[in-house]
């Protein structure tokens, strides 16, 4: 049963990582203009 | 590439209807156009979406607003300063500013922020950069306004970021406790085959301990703090139960732990916040929109006067900086910021947002004037007599003030319910430990135990998310049909109003005034309308609606307050054409009326009067029809409001009312145990507005009752006020099944509980059961 310690080292690992991926979107301000970041994409491709 | 027009007779910048064969409704646009085109962001026009409703883009000339007083520098030398941006219409314009600042070679960055309408500028160089940037902007045909760098630091969401923050670590906690949880009731349940070794089950309850515990303590801390307020206070909420449920079930799962026991709850408590952390998180959005709108209004309101000083040299000053005796100098198109009396110039004043009248009134030397009018003539030097607080305007300001602080104590659904809920909850757990330890003799951990569970399945989570949900699905719906609800409250106290109070002027009538039939020539209008093209009066504008598409005159002068001249044709006032009173005519005089002179024909009068908003008969009918009593109480004369009132078949009217009066009236009818919706869109209405128990305003209405409006609602038809009322009877029922669900549930579970049969997984099932079924049942409330 030691495979249970890697395994929950690992799924802690994956979810932790998730976890910080989200706290650092939000610290950048990614969910600050939610509806502007929508329209965006339809503009951003022929930028010069 | 030149875009063309979508039709002959839209402007092809604004969008806005103009003469027949012009390209642009006015110089403005066309530069807008050329800048655009010439900066090769034609691509705009192409794939912009323009929103009939909101303030098209057109060019008002530049406000020359103080900046300087708003930027921030920064160690680095770059100055950074933020705007409300008026006139987005959607995402092309947020492309199209954000180009136009990309090539600018100071700017570092200029972005546009559309959900909270705020445009963020960052640029090196001289501070005084910010005027020429800004201008390039504005030529486009939107308006900006410095946001005071203080107030925006203060505004921003930080309880909307902690929740969010709070949300995801309860969400990465919750998940990977339950993920164990199974393996924990899977070994349970197979116990007497293969089974799990006590130190297997050991170590995964310490895992899950080691996971929930330091997440509890951290996505907690809303529901502690706010307990803990409360019971400081000497009252109790919804938080206390929770907070009390949390910890003890934690405490005791973490004692289970220790003693190698067989049962621990972490996952229940961590999915406990998970569960309630939505709710707030749906909540605080709601209630977060209604205050973006606020905030917006405000600052858009914000404007700097100019100052004669006694050297006869000019000053921009803030509002709030003009002192008593000031020389005040107001252009054409300028808000009056102070009440004074007039000492220079003569021009018509656009009142209506003091006095509601919709026809500009004529200002002279000596004449009084308040602060919140438009000058709509030439510039008028004004000595001001009142100024900031002591204003018509601020004393309005003041009612509101008063009227909103009463209005707060409005409880919601969810707290008077949760007055109820939260004592019966303590009850029943501290009943259950006391029966099982004295009565049962059970010892003090299994009684301990079976008390906590009964916390867990009466905790409210689903009960937290009844109202929230249902509120965040019924204001998107209601927002995407035109009707902006601004407070978080507004939905139940808008389903609980018995009795709808109508202004006249702008509410039940058109905002703009209408051309009267009469006997002249379709030929006459046309060709007072090619004149009338060239200014913006309400009447010239109102004759050109009624006459459609037409070629605009060529060389038209305009004489501010009297009329438009092109060569000997004139058109205006009386006095303006020089025709005599006739003494047939004088019979119909009264009224607002533009004379039209042409060499070689009769002299003609166009006479204007308001107009009921096409459906408000209709309207007022629906809404007696749901029960509801409809009222009119306007400022106006007995004459006018009798005709409309007769036009829209509304029997109780009340004519002649100052806002005081007004809001008197609403408060009589409130001392009569009435809900009252009021529906305004005057600063004389904002008092009552905000007296009334919820309010509504016509997006055409003055700022300041838009500030002060419960509900906000666009476009020409009055249809709105009923379909917020009938969106907002559905959404309470839905609120109310939603409630009887949970707490029917929680009937279900609680006898469950006292007995001590209430396993982890039952108590992790019940309480997701309950909470998916709420959130399902609450999308019933997107059928309006």
């Amino acid at each position: 049963m030691t495979v249970i310690l890697y395994l929950l080292a690992a799924s802690l690992i994956l979810g932790g990582g998730g976890l910080a991926l989200f706290m650092w979107s939000l610290r950048s301000g990614q969910f600050e203009d939610l509806e502007g970041a929508a329209n965006r994409i339809l503009f951003d491709d022929e930028q010069d | 590439m030149i875009a063309a027009p979508a039709t002959l007779s839209d402007c092809a910048h604004c969008g806005r209807a103009t003469a027949a064969g012009r390209r642009f409704c006015c110089p403005g646009c066309a530069v807008a156009f050329e800048t655009i085109e010439a900066m090769g962001l034609g691509r705009y026009y192409r794939q912009r979406l323009l929103d009939p409703s909101a303030r098209p883009p057109r060019p008002e000339g530049e406000s020359g607003l103080d900046l300087q007083r708003n930027i921030v520098t920064a160690a680095d030398g770059t100055h950074t300063l933020s705007m409300a941006v008026d006139g987005l219409q959607c995402g092309a314009c947020v492309w199209l500013i954000e180009s136009v600042l990309a090539r600018e070679p100071h700017v570092v960055a200029g972005r546009v922020n559309m959900t909270s309408r705020q445009l963020r500028l960052s640029w090196t160089g001289p501070t005084t950069e910010a005027s020429r940037l800004v201008g390039a902007i504005e030529r486009l045909g939107y308006r900006l306004v410095p946001f005071d760098a203080q107030a925006l630091t203060a505004a921003q969401d930080t309880t909307g970021r902690t929740l969010l923050r709070a949300l995801a670590v309860a969400g990465f906690a919750s998940g990977n406790v339950m993920l164990i949880s199974i393996g924990l009731w899977a070994g349970e349940a197979a116990g007497w085959l293969t089974g799990m070794g006590p130190a297997t089950r050991d170590l995964l309850h310490w895992v899950s301990a080691l996971i929930a515990l330091p997440a509890i303590a951290y996505a907690g801390r809303p529901f502690f703090r706010s307990a803990f307020a409360a019971l400081r206070n000497r009252r109790t909420n919804m938080d206390v139960p929770i907070s009390v449920g949390v910890v003890l079930v934690s405490v005791m799962s973490l004692s289970e732990t220790i003693a190698h026991a067989q049962h621990t709850y972490f996952d229940s408590a961590i999915a406990l916040l998970f569960f309630l952390l939505i709710g707030r998180v749906l909540d605080h959005r709601a209630r977060g929109q209604a205050r973006a709108t606020a905030e917006q209004l405000l600052t858009l309101r914000a404007a700097d006067a100019t100052v004669l000083l006694p050297d006869g040299t000019t000053e921009r000053r803030p509002q709030q900086a003009i002192a008593t005796g000031d020389r005040v100098l107001v252009g054409m198109g300028e808000r009056i910021g102070a009440d004074g009396i007039v000492e220079r110039g003569t021009a018509p004043l656009d009142t209506s947002l003091v006095t509601g009248e919709s026809l500009p009134a004529t200002a002279a030397p000596g004449t009084a004037v308040f602060a919140g009018t438009l000058n709509l003539g030439e510039p008028l030097v004004v000595r001001a007599t009142a100024t900031g607080d002591t204003t018509l305007l601020a004393d309005c300001v003041r009612l509101i003030e008063a009227a909103e602080a009463r209005r707060s104590r409005f409880v919601v659904l969810a707290d008077r319910v949760a007055r109820l809920y939260a004592p019966a909850v303590h009850l029943a757990a501290s009943s259950t430990f006391l029966w099982w330890y004295f009565v049962a003799a059970a010892p003090l951990g299994s009684a301990l135990l079976t008390a906590c569970a009964v916390l867990i399945v009466t905790c409210p989570c689903a009960l937290a998310l009844a109202v929230p949900a249902v509120q965040v699905i019924a204001t998107s719906r209601l927002f995407r049909l035109g009707i902006l609800l601004k407070s978080g409250t507004a939905l139940e106290r808008l389903a609980d109003a018995d009795t709808v109070v109508f202004d006249k002027t702008g509410t039940l009538t058109e905002p703009t005034l209408a051309l009267v039939p009469g006997s002249y020539e379709p030929e006459t209008l046309r060709a007072a309308a090619a004149l009338a093209a060239h200014s913006r009066h309400p009447l010239a504008r109102s004759l050109l609606a009624a006459a459609g598409p037409v070629a605009a005159a060529e060389d038209v002068t305009e004489v501010p307050g009297q009329g438009l001249q092109a060569g000997d044709i004139r058109l205006g006032s009386r006095r303006f054409c020089a025709i005599a009173e006739h003494p047939s005519q004088s019979a119909q005089a009264g009224g607002p009326e533009l004379w039209f002179a042409r060499p070689g024909h009769p002299a003609t009068r166009f006479a204007f009067a308001e107009r009921p908003r096409s459906d408000a008969a209709a309207t007022v009918a629906r809404l007696r029809a749901m029960g509801l009593t409809v009222k009119l109480i306007s400022g106006d004369n007995a004459g006018a409001v009798a005709a409309i009132a007769q036009a829209v078949d509304i029997q109780d009217w009340q004519a002649g009312c100052s806002p005081v009066e007004k809001a008197a009236a609403i408060e009589a009818l409130a001392q009569q145990n009435r809900r009252v919706l009021m529906v305004g869109d005057g600063l004389n209405d904002s008092p009552s507005l905000a007296a009334a128990y919820v309010s509504a305003s016509p997006a055409s209405a003055a700022d300041i009752s838009q500030t002060v409006a419960d509900a906000v609602f666009q476009g020409v038809e009055l249809a709105p006020v009923a379909i917020a009322i009938h969106a907002a009877r559905q959404a309470r029922s839905v609120m109310r099944s939603n409630l009887a669900l949970s707490i029917g549930y929680n009937i279900l579970m609680v006898p469950l509980a006292v007995a001590g049969w209430v396993t982890p997984w039952l108590a992790a099932a019940a309480m997701s059961s309950s909470s998916l079924l709420v959130m399902v049942n609450s999308f019933r409330a997107r059928r309006i």
